[in-house]
């Protein structure tokens, strides 16, 4: 009991005395994570659309691999993109592992397949007459498009918040294409498992509660975004 | 409802403990060691012939050696196998391991990529060396978990006479305010990488960014000659007696911890000071090449 009580004292006074470590670390975390997401999204969400909206053949196959995707171990993608971009891989030249950049990449690869399948459901769900209705009053597709977009616009938000969740917990990833490096890819998360491992389980707890924390805030965030949208 | 609970819980414990059970009739030590020596092949040698002689079965944890002290002083284990002789001593002397054999040491080595952008090679001070890396702000890996290497590490760092930057951070520890300290050299996240994480991981990372790093030999070795495609970095920095690393076998205290299997542990931390595992480890060689020299007896072959 002393223990979760220390660690939760300890979370208080790192994060009240605005210790610059953890802002450092939370500040990359955020950087990371929020680009990933954003870029994940702006793939994700129209693949979704474009693959719930048209009819080609194997269409019920790709959405079973998509599916399969989400159960994508972190390490698999930290060790398909560390073959690629090591210094003895094609992309060596580039000099990208251990960057944010290497991290951003494994990310994006592991939260499309959540972007679009989300999106895919939400916008299945949504009754055909209304696409139908839309392109008979004159609607040209991009307007149709965006009707559904608002008309679906819970669940895609919720796919967007599930993708982000994903990221920002995730260790694998950072650790393996990040490399945990101090000031520069240190995660949350990555920062936790190294505080655990150096048995400093005080401070590693404490950087728990400052993740939830961060994730609480960003949160409540979506949630007025996804409020404000709906009136 | 609650009876159905009370059942699966039930159901779960004894599922959990049945095993525990069986295990229980067999000997097994749980000792945490460093991950230089889970790396360096070294205990795949000495702990089989153990077990084979006294029936007792070694779980290995290989972590930093902050970690592996840290799982003695709670308990979780009944033996650690460390090295940062200081933090050693100081662990027996708070009561919480009951004495410590000296068992055998290696050495710690620089290493950096051939190109040696610093111009350490040659260089015999490590500290010497350590402070040319800094002042060309070549890139230079450190462990930062706070292992017996990095330990090492921050030793030399201070040698060099660099103005070092100490950061804090306060945590609460039993109800009181503690601070935690960490030093490292100015340039942190731009030449400077502290990783946090164990040696094997640093030296490939070391290889992969062209990268100067302090490394023990034994991994070193099995790094460079025991894998397919060997490190490509090389010893740039050796022989300084600043460079000494010595491993201490320390079996937990049981007045402190009841629970810990003293006798057994008592029996390992004999064994590797005797004649037989001396000479074992005195002939364990990484590509011909010698990489432990024992403590206990001077002339063991």
């Amino acid at each position: 009991m002393d223990f979760l009580i220390d660690s939760f004292l300890s979370a208080m006074l790192l994060i009240g005395s605005l210790d610059p470590g953890l802002l450092e670390i939370i500040g990359v975390s955020l950087k990371v994570s929020c680009t990933s997401t954003l870029i994940a999204s702006v793939i994700g969400v129209p693949g979704g659309f474009i693959i719930a909206f048209s009819e080609f053949p194997m269409k019920r196959l790709l959405i079973t691999i998509l599916n399969t995707l989400l159960a994508l171990p972190t390490v698999v993608v930290g060790l398909f993109v560390y073959a690629f971009i090591s210094r003895r891989g094609i992309f060596g030249v580039f000099d990208l592992l251990y960057t944010p950049k290497a991290m951003i990449i494994g990310q994006v690869i592991l939260i499309i397949p959540i972007v679009a399948t989300f999106t895919i459901s939400a916008v299945s769900r949504i009754d055909d007459r209304y696409r139908k209705t839309a392109l008979t009053v004159g609607a040209n597709l991009f307007q149709t498009a965006w009707m559904l977009v608002r008309e679906a616009r819970f669940g895609i938000a919720a796919a967007i918040i599930a993708a982000f969740g994903r990221v920002i917990a995730e260790v694998g990833i950072s650790m393996m294409l990040g490399g945990n490096v101090r000031g520069f890819t240190r995660t949350m998360t990555t920062a936790m498992a190294l505080e655990y491992d150096k048995g400093q389980f005080v401070l590693s707890v404490a950087l728990g509660i400052a993740l939830l924390g961060v994730s609480f805030a960003v949160n409540l965030f979506f949630n007025y975004f996804q409020g404000k949208v709906r009136v | 409802m609650k009876t159905g609970l009370a059942w699966i819980l039930t159901l779960l414990v004894a599922g959990l403990t049945v095993p525990g059970t069986t295990q229980g009739a067999e000997k097994v030590l749980k000792m945490s060691t460093t991950t230089s020596t889970e790396n360096s092949g070294l205990l795949d040698v000495l702990l089989p012939e153990f077990t084979k002689e006294t029936g007792i079965q070694i779980k290995v944890l290989a972590k930093g050696t902050g970690a592996a002290i840290r799982d003695g002083m709670d308990g979780n284990v009944d033996i650690i196998f460390v090295h940062a002789k200081e933090r050693e001593e100081k662990f027996v002397s708070d009561g919480y391991g009951a004495y410590r054999l000296a068992v055998m040491h290696n050495d710690f080595v620089i290493l950096g990529p051939a190109a040696d952008p610093a111009g350490v090679k040659g260089t015999h001070d490590a500290a010497k060396a350590l402070k040319k890396i800094a002042i060309r702000k070549a890139r230079f890996v450190s462990r930062g978990d706070d292992s017996g290497t990095h330990t090492k590490e921050k030793a030399l760092w201070k040698a060099t006479g660099l103005p070092l930057k100490t950061e804090t951070t306060e945590i609460v520890k039993q109800g009181k305010r503690q601070q935690v300290f960490s030093q490292h050299p100015e340039g942190l996240g731009q030449w400077y990488l502290s990783i946090g994480q164990g040696m094997g991981k640093t030296l490939t990372y070391a290889e992969e960014k062209q990268a100067y790093t302090v490394a023990d030999r034994g991994t070193y070795l099995k790094y460079k000659f025991g894998r397919k495609q060997g490190l490509d970095l090389k010893i740039l920095c050796q022989g300084d007696p600043e460079l000494f690393n010595p491993y201490g076998i320390i079996p937990i205290n049981p007045t402190r911890h009841p629970h810990v299997k003293f006798k057994w542990a008592d029996r390992l931390a004999e064994w590797l000071v005797s004649p037989k595992a001396q000479g074992l480890i005195a002939r364990y060689k990484i590509a011909g090449q010698q990489a432990f020299f024992p403590d206990a007896i001077a002339n063991a072959r």
